[in-house]
């Protein structure tokens, strides 16, 4: 009885990908521990928001991909018609318009949207077989740009473009020519001046500071000072846990959530850093692996996205915390504190697991 | 995957760099010394009459400050700390609001204005309280009390809606550790120049989080001084004799524009909303039924009444229309023609004959009837608002409106209806929908003072910059210039000067002046009158009676001040404005100060009897 249940739980998990998932949630857990000053009620909230995304995990899991395929549309226009009504009617809360009040809930449709645009991106490419040609990426495009462009005039600079690098790839993966990539590059390295000249000055300086935190000690460039200090004097085997004296003492902001990474590379050091991005590294090694042996052009490219996402997200947020990128919000994943990203996350690796565990099914 | 590996070798490399080749800069920042910055919050700037009389100055206040990181139970320390000092609840929920927005090793203040005896109990009982401290911190203060805090408005503690203004602007770094921002008046509206340039400190702090040592310091660049145009003495002079009325007044030197007085009344003390007003005060002035919180020169709204007439006349006359000798005989009322309806006189016998220059002097409503209705109404609005009615005047403090000078398309927008010639004859007296402000009617007065030129009002003379001492002077704003004919200037001067000699409406107000003062009274009715109805100003409870509005400028061949008064439910303009307006002309042009009583109603001149207009419907 019990054999059965557990056999029908796990039936759709990867049991590779699920242990490197749970090793790293057991990581973050002790890393926020000492990041809230040893506060066992984050502790304990963050378990609940463990335990509610292994809860998504699990059903994204059991979630055949052609039923997925199925939803994308429908749910690309509800995220988008979400999206209006957040702009027209949405609830103002620190100066960002980004939450919608449904009966006694409350909504953020740009979280909704960090798995709908890649699923309706991934459905409309795989509509078109053979090579798509140049006008099914410009639609593309501009599916994605839409919903973009409404979560950047929230605004929500972080989310927006971390959707905008969720569909980039799908595109990408779609066979987005290489040439055409390397020319908007250059084309946007061209228009900077031009854009640098149209911006205000508060702008300017903004960015300005991006470069040189130390223009604005006790502003923006606050956090990058004390990040990189905090992760600096960890050295090569770290501070030890609980004994980071940046982030015990109340120098790092944010810590449990978009900087925890200052106190986990000040409590374990060079060798700690490495190792966790060993950890991810294999996260997104088996990501990449089965998108690319996912049966459908549709599962291969929804898998390819979502792990390359995966892999941004711990970019952005170690590049702006170890100061070589600038400070927007993206949390950590699978370390920080915070549950519906968590949720949405582990939603994606749950797909992922579907992807990879439903192929026979299609294959008999 | 290639990119994957790139990227995760890009971090690797800079972690090798920060925690392998520049650890040990790293670690001497960090282990052996904690180095936290401490915002250093500049002296926010003076505000100075035009005289040097202090308006708005800082001074330091004992605080009881709490050092959350140093205590492991905060609350109890609080519950503690109560029975020494008294900590109210308003107390404890500034306290957690203040905790939220600083750092934990930064002192956050749980009592402000500590006296002495509660500054000596702790003091002995201080060792029980690690982590607690007294500190003294700046404070804003308005050594004048309720003088002129309208346009002087008052600092209060930043909220929410702040802090995301200051974010938007990128001045938010600029105010750590400032916990009070300008919330009215030139403290609101001049706050980039108040608040000056915050400093910092480089700390070093030992393990407990103590300051152990400065190790660098950028000193605070403090805000500006604002030097005004106003004289404190003459803004006293004319509260005082205002008394108990409510109203307004507005000086103007018509040459540059500075601002003499500006009076609100009644007015409030700002002292009060420094540290976040009591409930009790703020009910007490909220729900007056003075309301002392209205900015009356610049929000307060007043139909002009007959102080309306002289740029009426000057319309009529620079248009070409009622060029003397031209005169009427007034029976008493007007017809329209065509229409059985008498716009009446405020005098129901008439006035006799009565040309342009005496029709402002006795302020004859018949003449400016018929003459509004020949100029017609887009020809006398569009005239009239050179001098500035029906547009904001530009003062240097935020919230002005712009008042109402009507037109027929106006009408159509507002009401979806045609345009009556009936409203263009009550406009000639300056009634009907037409509504200015006091500082409006001042300015437009300037114009008039000056033969056509309309001028920015300012409050702040000069900028001056605490560390130089060097002051920048605000510059003259000229707005508006309509070119007008010596000859007609000449005639509206005449009659407003006989307005202040016998047989005026304010013969009474202008005896044993040694200058000349080209003046005009006007009311402006709160309650409409019926047809046949007679105004009887002892029957109509006092806040229905008329405002009574006085405009003048002195001496009139030289102009040195232009003023606006009105006063609310003050009856007619000579009986009480003028007497105000008279006070402050004698002070500034001859220096004499009037004992302190206000102004009391005077009796009614033999010769000038209550002129109250009278508006159909």
């Amino acid at each position: 009885m019990i054999r059965q249940l557990s056999k029908y739980l796990t039936r759709h998990i990867d049991s590779f990908l699920m242990g490197c998932l749970f090793f790293t949630l057991l990581v973050g857990l002790f890393v926020l521990y000492s990041a809230s000053a040893q506060s066992m009620d984050r502790i304990i909230a963050q378990l609940f928001n463990i335990v509610a995304a292994f809860a998504a995990l699990w059903l994204a899991s059991n979630i055949p991909p052609q039923q997925m395929e199925r939803v994308a549309l429908p749910l690309y226009a509800v995220g988008m018609l979400m999206l209006i009504g957040v702009a027209l009617f949405g609830e103002v809360s620190h100066g960002a318009r980004r939450w919608l009040h449904v009966g006694f809930m409350r909504i953020q449709p740009s979280e909704l949207m960090r798995i709908a645009v890649p699923l309706l991106l991934a459905w409309y490419f795989s509509r078109r077989e053979a090579t798509p040609q140049l006008r099914d990426h410009a639609i593309g495009a501009i599916l994605l740009a839409i919903p973009v462009l409404f979560i950047m005039k929230q605004p929500d600079l972080g989310t927006s473009l971390l959707i905008a690098a969720s569909g980039f790839y799908v595109l990408f993966l779609a066979g987005l020519n290489w040439r055409l990539i390397l020319g908007a590059v250059v084309l946007g390295g061209a228009s900077t001046p031009i854009l640098w000249s149209l911006m205000h000055d508060y702008q300017k300086k903004r960015i300005e500071i991006l470069f040189d935190p130390y223009q604005d000690p006790l502003g923006s460039g606050y956090h990058t000072i004390q990040a990189t200090i905090a992760l600096g004097s960890g050295g090569i085997a770290g501070k030890g846990w609980l004994h980071g004296t940046q982030s015990q003492l109340d120098f790092l902001p944010e810590r449990t959530t978009d900087f925890i990474f200052a106190v986990f590379g000040e409590e374990f050091g060079l060798l700690g850093n490495l190792l966790l991005l060993l950890l991810f590294s294999l996260i997104i090694g088996r990501g990449l692996y089965i998108a690319l042996h996912a049966q459908s052009t549709f599962s291969r490219l929804l898998a390819g996205s979502i792990t390359l996402t995966f892999f941004t997200y711990i970019f952005v947020n170690i590049g702006m915390v170890s100061g070589i990128l600038p400070v927007v919000g993206v949390p950590l994943p699978l370390i920080s504190y915070g549950g519906t990203s968590l949720v949405m996350l582990m939603l994606g690796f749950g797909i992922l697991m579907s992807i990879h565990t439903h192929k026979t099914l299609v294959a008999s | 995957m290639a990119v994957v590996v790139i990227c995760f070798g890009i971090l690797a490399s800079r972690f090798f760099y920060l925690q392998f080749k520049r650890y040990d800069y790293y670690q001497t920042l960090a282990e052996s010394n904690r180095i936290s910055l401490v915002p250093i919050v500049p002296n926010r700037g003076l505000i100075l009459d035009r005289n040097g009389v202090i308006l708005a100055n800082n001074f330091f206040v004992y605080t009881l400050e709490i050092t959350p990181s140093k205590l492991k139970d905060v609350e109890a320390t609080i519950n503690d700390l109560s029975r020494f000092v008294e900590i109210s609840t308003a107390d404890r929920k500034q306290f957690k609001k203040l905790r939220q927005q600083s750092h934990n090793f930064e002192s956050v203040p749980i009592r402000t204005h500590l006296n002495e005896v509660e500054a000596a109990k702790f003091a002995v009982n201080r060792y029980r309280f690690p982590g607690v401290e007294i500190k003294s911190r700046l404070f804003r203060h308005y050594p004048q009390g309720k003088l002129g805090s309208h346009f002087l408005g008052y600092i209060g503690r930043m909220n929410d809606k702040d802090l995301d203004s200051l974010s938007d602007s990128g001045d938010l770094s600029n105010y750590k550790g400032s916990d009070h921002i300008g919330k009215s008046g030139l403290e609101q509206s001049y706050e980039k120049n108040l608040h000056g340039t915050t400093g910092f400190q480089q700390v070093e702090i030992d393990a407990d989080g103590h300051a152990v040592r400065v190790l660098s310091s950028t000193a605070p660049i403090p805000g500006n001084n604002l030097v005004l145009a106003i004289d404190s003495k003459l803004q006293s002079i004319v509260e005082e004799a205002f008394g108990d009325h409510r109203g307004a007044l507005v000086a103007i030197n018509p040459k540059n524009g500075e601002v003499l007085a500006y009076v609100s009344m009644p007015t409030f003390d700002p002292n009060l909303f420094v540290d976040g007003i009591d409930t009790d005060s703020w009910k007490e002035l909220n729900d007056s039924l003075d309301k002392p919180l209205i900015n009356r020169p610049l929000r307060g709204l007043y139909p002009p009444g007959s102080t309306f007439k002289p740029f009426v006349a000057m319309a009529g006359l620079e248009n070409g229309k009622r060029e003397p000798p031209f005169s009427i005989s007034d029976p008493g009322f007007y017809i329209l023609p065509g229409s059985p309806h008498r716009y009446r006189d405020w005098k129901p016998t008439g006035h006799g004959m009565v040309d342009i220059q005496r029709a402002i002097t006795i302020s004859c409503d018949t003449f400016f009837y018929g003459l509004a209705l020949d100029l017609g109404i887009d020809r006398l609005t569009s005239f009239v608002s050179h001098f500035g009615f029906g547009k904001k005047t530009g003062i240097d403090i935020d919230g002005e409106v712009s008042g109402l000078l009507p037109t027929p398309e106006w009408k159509y927008k507002r009401w979806k209806q045609r345009w009556f010639p009936g409203e263009t004859i009550i406009v000639g007296i300056g009634q009907g929908y037409t509504l200015v402000t006091p500082l409006q009617l001042a300015q437009a007065t300037v114009a008039l003072a000056n033969n056509g030129t309309a001028i920015q009002p300012r409050l702040v003379s000069s900028i001056q910059d605490n560390l130089t001492g060097i002051s920048r002077p605000q510059p003259v704003v000229d707005v508006d210039k309509v070119e007008l004919q010596q000859k007609n200037i000449d005639i509206v001067r005449a009659g407003m000067i006989g307005v202040m000699q016998p047989g005026g409406t304010a013969a009474a107000a202008g005896l044993n002046s040694t200058y000349a003062i080209a003046a005009k009274t006007g009311s402006a009715q709160v309650v409409g009158i019926k047809q046949n109805e007679k105004y009887n100003a002892s029957a109509i409870s006092e806040r229905h009676r008329d405002h009574a509005l006085f405009i003048a400028y002195a001496p009139a061949d030289d102009p040195k001040i232009a003023i606006a008064v009105i006063v609310e439910n003050g009856g007619h303009g000579g009986s009480v404005a003028a007497p105000i307006a008279r006070r402050a002309m004698d002070y500034y042009l001859l220096g004499k100060v009037p004992d302190k009583a206000p102004v009391m109603e005077e009796l009614k001149p033999a010769d000038a009897a209550a002129p109250t207009e009278d508006i159909h419907d």
